[in-house]
């Protein structure tokens, strides 16, 4: 963490656009347009909007893992080097060692033939060359850095002889394994109960602290980004609306759709039969409305939005996509 | 660890809250010939296909140490008798002992068995993957060619390419070999198709593996479960074609002694002296038999969950 000039984010993503179905050229379906956003070093930062959005697509999109017929426009700066033009092996060799992914399903992820430990060092032997034994020191240091139990045990066991918590504590483990500089998390704890997702975050936030390591927290618990992340990034429609540290984006969003999402979080001490929702649904990619995206859903539309919306800088450290964001009071989750 | 405090360095965290697991210490790991005990007395039938195949396999190698008789020895005195103590098994049509034939056979057997599966393999199981990996055009050509060899008879296939390669052992059981390779091709492609989709396929790409290394550490070893058991059916498959092989004179050559020649020979003295086909009919049965119960249990004792 001893570089945090703003000015070298460690990624740097400038006008990411994702679509499918590309014929000479032109891209039929536009998922994503115009993303930007960066991300410094050792610092953990909440992906949210409800589905359908591209937060998954963008987290992709940053290890090039889309389908073949996607098309990416615009770049992916890491550390200065585009992952939008990087060939293949190259990619291969970025992949696992400088950015890691943890994926929603832990069940699934891991490969039921292997042990534990032979996946994780698998992870490690792509990148780094080591003897069996160093490897095998290693997997089970960062086993029992994950807060396996008896870590030595669990090396020699199957996928299948693990909880849900165990894999998921295993796949971090795996992502962990080489030191990436970046771990892109989708929903990590999204198939896990309530509590073991507790654990999970805090061990996530733990490490990242210890080790510098930066997050992407791609989710749509708000919970998760609160007790989590330092900075809250909104998609809404494939467009980013809102960037801003997260405290901040909690209690005074700038747009009205985080302010949406903040004010529909269930909420114990309100009354009976209140539950706060944003209505209508996300615009289809194949028909998007001209100007501001979420206009036909938004409260507070009005004179002005029928233009396109630009991502503008609303105070210091803070961006939203609404004309009217310097002028909006919105309520946040907490007062 | 070094003394140098390292940015990355990952020490156990006390922090961490990690659910108290009062684990027994691990049990040491148990002698192989114990873990045989255990896998014998659960599945018997299985337990007894091994030392039936073993004693084949035993036959096949040391054939010429343990026959009591040259195999091709013709002795025009003792024709087509019955068993006796220095004839086990009685004598052929042309006074040839049948029991140092048999033993003899079972090398040409084992030989023809694992050469023809082999080959299968060889052929059949790199190109249903890569079919069933890559997918789109690839898939298409391969799955049409594979169409086209199932829609052979087998037998009729391996005489064309008996026909093709030349008569004897070796070329029928390749040529049996090739008409078994698209069965493996289209259960590992159907594997292969599965599999793609699986999470962890995602994941080893996200680790940065490539897709050769992809193909060979998640994808052969998930597949290869269906398509070892179907390996050990195809053994006993290729038992019986070496024999119809044989018996039409397309597979071992006289003298040289096969079970599937062996039958083609007391075929013909059917009247005189039936039971000529008892031995070889019944080694060939017992065998086939041994290799689909152990195929069987092979399926078993691999799926990991059953462990």
């Amino acid at each position: 963490m001893k570089d945090m000039a703003p000015d070298s984010p460690l990624l740097r993503v400038e006008g990411l656009g994702i679509g499918f179905g590309a014929r000479r050229g032109r891209i039929a379906l536009r998922i994503t347009e115009g993303v930007s956003f960066d991300i410094a070093r050792g610092e953990r930062v909440g992906l949210v909007g409800e589905s359908g959005c591209g937060k998954t697509i963008t987290g992709l999109s940053l290890m090039r893992l889309l389908p073949g017929n996607a098309r990416i426009e615009g770049r992916i700066l890491l550390d200065g080097e585009d992952l939008a033009k990087a060939s293949p092996p190259r990619m291969r060799k970025i992949r696992g060692k400088r950015i890691a992914m943890i994926f929603q399903e832990p069940m699934s992820a891991l490969d039921p033939v292997f042990t534990i430990g032979a996946q994780i060092g698998e992870a490690l032997t792509l990148h780094e060359t080591v003897t069996r034994a160093e490897c095998r020191e290693r997997v089970v240091e960062m086993l029992a850095a994950v807060g396996i139990p008896a870590p030595e045990k669990r090396h020699d066991e199957y996928p299948h002889q693990l909880s849900g918590g165990m894999r998921q504590r295993a796949m971090i483990a795996m992502a962990l394994i080489c030191k990436p500089e970046l771990i892109v998390a989708d929903e990590p704890t999204t198939a896990l109960d309530v509590t073991i997702q507790a654990q999970i975050m805090d061990l996530l936030r733990d490490l990242s602290e210890r080790t510098g390591t930066a997050l992407l927290f791609i989710t749509h618990d708000l919970g998760v980004v609160a007790e989590t992340c330092t900075r809250m990034i909104t998609m809404y429609a494939g467009q980013v609306v809102e960037d801003a540290p997260v405290d901040a984006a909690l209690t005074r969003p700038r747009h009205p759709y985080t302010s949406g999402l903040l004010r529909s979080l269930p909420q114990l001490n309100r009354a009976r039969g209140e539950f706060a929702f944003i209505a209508g649904r996300v615009p289809s990619p194949a028909a998007m409305p001209a100007g501001c995206r979420f206009r036909s859903r938004c409260e507070l539309a009005g004179p002005g939005c029928e233009a396109p919306q630009t991502l503008e800088r609303v105070e210091e450290g803070r961006l939203a996509r609404c004309h009217r964001a310097p002028d909006l009071d919105l309520p946040g989750a907490v007062a | 660890m070094t003394a140098i405090p390292d940015p990355h360095a990952v020490a156990p965290a006390p922090s961490v809250r990690a659910p108290a697991d009062a684990d027994p210490p691990p049990p040491p790991p148990r002698p192989f010939l114990t873990r045989l005990g255990d896998w014998a007395s659960d599945d018997i039938p299985a337990a007894i296909a091994l030392v039936v195949l073993s004693v084949i396999v035993a036959c096949s190698i040391f054939a010429p140490w343990i026959a009591p008789h040259d195999p091709t020895l013709q002795n025009y005195d003792i024709i087509l008798e019955a068993p006796s103590p220095d004839y086990l098994l009685g004598t052929d049509d042309l006074g040839r002992d049948v029991f140092s034939r048999l033993i003899h056979g079972a090398s040409a057997s084992v030989y023809a068995a694992f050469l023809s599966v082999g080959v299968a393999a060889l052929l059949g199981i790199p190109v249903g993957l890569i079919a069933g990996y890559a997918g789109g055009y690839v898939d298409e050509a391969v799955s049409r060619i594979i169409d086209t060899f199932l829609s052979f008879p087998a037998i009729v296939l391996a005489i064309a390419v008996t026909g093709v390669l030349g008569i004897g052992l070796t070329n029928a059981m390749i040529a049996v070999g090739i008409v078994f390779a698209p069965q493996l091709a289209r259960l590992a492609r159907a594997r292969a198709l599965v599999l793609k989709q699986e999470l962890y396929v995602d994941a080893a790409r996200c680790f940065g593996a490539s897709t050769g290394h992809i193909l060979i550490r998640h994808v052969l070893p998930n597949a290869i479960q269906p398509v070892l058991v179907q390996m050990t059916l195809l053994m006993a498959v290729a038992l019986l074609a070496e024999a119809s092989l044989s018996f039409l004179g397309l597979g071992m050559q006289p003298p040289e002694p096969s079970w599937g020649s062996m039958i083609a020979r007391a075929y013909l003295y059917i009247q005189l002296a039936p039971e000529q086909m008892w031995a070889p009919g019944i080694a060939i049965l017992v065998t086939a038999l041994s290799f689909n119960t152990l195929g069987e249990s092979l399926r078993e004792a691999l799926d990991p969950t059953s462990r």
